[in-house]
């Protein structure tokens, strides 16, 4: 089970892309719950590619979703931006309270979380973010 | 995604959100509890028995109700959580900033 799609790198593209997570996911047999994970670090991912692959221009972003061995759904998003390693930003101060809480460095905290295995490389003017999700029981 | 204001009780202004507060629903969210707050109220408790998701968008908008509250010596305080939800919050270490409740009348109890 190898599928993709490749949408342009807009807000508006979401619900294509998670509907398609969502049913990779289920057709792997994750519960629910692992399916909403997976869910959201893909939509954590994606909206990092919107805001910021293409500062200059429109441009589109590829996810394939395939099993890497039973139980392990890998997702792989690719864009033609901007160089960009998501692994690169840092950690949200969790212990901050409400007046110094920051509102940004969330998303990749949940994606560093909720993914059992996070690789990133830059191929031809390509970012490829490779994250292996397993089904955890 | 819905709010919909319930009721005051105690002085807290009871409102029930519906759908999930994620990327696309974030800035309405965020756009309709600035409405809510500057009609008046200090103190507003969430019920969030109908909001079955919420990313990083969402967590971000929440805080920003909270820090608002907080200019006006209020807060909010969040009720009936799914556990998806709950989650989410206890990951981002939110659930130490922000009071849950696992019922409007626990979070209720506590003014």
């Amino acid at each position: 089970m190898e599928n993709t799609k490749k949408l342009p790198a807009k807000t508006e593209s979401l619900d294509e892309f998670l509907g398609f997570v969502l049913s990779s996911a289920s057709n792997l047999g994750f519960t629910p719950e692992r399916s909403k994970e997976i869910e959201l670090v893909a939509e954590e991912v994606l909206v990092n590619v919107f805001d910021y692959a293409y500062p200059e221009r429109d441009g589109d972003v590829e996810l394939r979703c395939r099993a890497e061995r039973p139980g392990a759904l890998v997702l792989e998003i690719e864009d033609k931006g901007i160089p960009f390693d998501i692994r690169s930003l840092g950690d949200p101060d969790l212990s901050a309270d409400i007046e110094d809480r920051q509102v940004g460095g969330l998303g990749v905290f949940f994606i560093r979380s909720l993914s059992d295995d996070i690789q990133y490389r830059r191929e031809d003017g390509r970012n490829i973010l490779t994250l292996v999700m397993e089904g955890r029981g | 995604m819905e709010i919909e204001k319930k009721g005051v009780d105690k002085d807290a202004v009871l409102l029930s959100v519906k759908g999930r507060i994620d990327e696309r629903t974030a800035r309405q969210f965020d756009k309709q509890m600035a409405e809510l707050i500057n009609n008046g109220g200090s103190c507003f408790i969430v019920n969030l028995s109908e909001v079955d998701y919420i990313n990083s968008a969402g967590l971000r908008s929440i805080l920003i109700s909270s820090k608002k509250l907080q200019l006006k010596a209020g807060r909010i305080f969040l009720a009936n959580l799914q556990e998806s939800v709950k989650q989410v919050f206890q990951i981002s270490g939110f659930d130490s900033i922000i009071p849950i409740f696992d019922s409007m009348e626990d979070a209720l109890a506590v003014l």
